[in-house]
């Protein structure tokens, strides 16, 4: 861990390992994100299926296995000697599935940078505070929703004038 | 007292059934039973009547109209989904202070994450039918019989063959690891408790009990291998 921070700081060339469990739509676009930027990117999915997503270019690595069975993270290289993960991204369609994953990571890979989505607001909550990174697509969007509605408040129709009221 | 359960399943139903019977059809315990499954719930509900929470056990206001925040004095995660009885014994201890869960296993791989955790004390039927089975046929000099995890013991089983150097020695003659007690030995078919003096033979059956990591030092001690 500490290694492959230090890897990144002398040599961006280097390209710095991560790991992207469930290979969904989330997941999938991570990945060729994080690949486009130049990371060593390996996607976990149950379903083989699913690395379509990935598109025909997909140059990183992925693995067929459940991110729950630590063999198939220690495949992904979580904790190489060598080259351990710097993050892991935990984005399956089970809230708590992403919750008990992201958890071994941290705790029992020492992965600092461990990246959770959680869907369920209260959950996404109770978990952050305890040390997790987690994002929330659902509150993301409420908040998103609110304030796009909250700035349509401030563009009065123009035939409306605005008078002072006295007093 | 008051016993959550979360899974209305096999071994939830009967749990629940147990805990509220007292054989004369007295209440005996308090309990709710959270099922997320409908069908399930409307058998469940047609026989606990309002005993029976609909929902899933992993979200805060199901287990807040459930009554967690009283709190339980057991929460039994017993679903069928390791990381959902996982996720509900962190959020019962953490979140809402209950003193005691006891969680499920399902799959004996997940235990790992379950005691990485601090989930404990768990139950896996899978673990428990293998020790049974490893108990009835010895395949190894040395099994695991009981963990007590929260007392960081646990009671293990050797097998003395005729070869076994301590064959013929008493207890006290022998150099035993500290921190570890040879309690009682199993011969003929009968259990008896051992003194120091105590002389062990082959064919015996010694349970001893001891902190975990110690086997491989009881096993050189008694076995020399």
């Amino acid at each position: 861990m500490a290694r492959a921070r230090e890897r990144l700081l002398l040599s961006y060339a280097d390209p710095v390992k991560a790991i992207v469990i469930g290979c969904g739509r989330v997941g999938s676009s991570v990945a060729k994100q994080l690949q486009r930027t130049g990371w060593d990117v390996t996607v976990i999915d149950e379903r083989e299926e699913a690395f379509s997503r990935l598109g025909e270019n997909w140059a990183g690595s992925y693995i067929v296995g459940h991110g729950m069975d630590v063999d198939v993270l220690r495949e992904a290289g979580i904790d190489d000697k060598d080259d351990p993960a710097l993050a892991v991204v935990v984005a399956t369609n089970g809230d708590n599935t992403n919750i008990i994953i992201g958890q071994v990571a941290q705790k029992r890979f020492d992965i600092n940078c461990v990246v959770v989505r959680i869907l369920d607001p209260a959950r996404a909550e109770f978990y952050a505070a305890r040390g997790l990174r987690t994002v929330c697509p659902t509150s993301n969007a409420i908040s998103v929703l609110t304030d796009a509605v909250r700035a349509c408040e401030y563009t009065p129709p123009e035939n409306i004038q605005r008078v002072k009221v006295a007093g | 007292m008051y016993v959550l359960i979360a899974g209305g399943g096999k071994v939830g139903a009967n749990l629940a059934r147990v805990l509220l019977q007292d054989g004369q059809g007295r209440p005996k315990h308090e309990v709710t039973l959270i099922e997320q499954r409908r069908d399930r719930f409307d058998k469940l509900e047609a026989e606990f009547d309002h005993q029976v929470q609909h929902g899933d056990a992993t979200e805060l206001h199901i287990l807040e109209h459930a009554g967690i925040a009283r709190p339980p004095d057991i929460l039994v995660a017993a679903t069928g989904d390791d990381e959902d009885n996982m996720v509900i014994c962190q959020i019962a201890r953490e979140k809402y202070g209950v003193a005691k869960v006891i969680a499920r296993v399902n799959d004996p791989r997940n235990q790992a994450h379950f005691d990485l955790l601090g989930i404990t004390p768990t139950v896996c039927a899978t673990s428990n039918i293998m020790a049974l089975i490893e108990h009835e046929v010895p395949e190894h000099d040395l099994i695991h019989l009981l963990e007590l995890r929260k007392e960081n013991l646990e009671i293990v089983e050797v097998q003395i063959d005729k070869d076994a150097p301590c064959a013929g020695k008493s207890i006290d003659r022998l150099q035993l690891p500290e921190d570890v007690k040879v309690i009682s030995v199993m011969r003929d078919g009968h259990a008896e408790n051992v003194l120091g003096t105590t002389e062990l033979r082959a064919g015996d059956q010694v349970l001893a009990i001891l902190q975990p990591g110690k086997e491989d030092e009881l096993r050189r001690a008694l076995l020399k291998r």
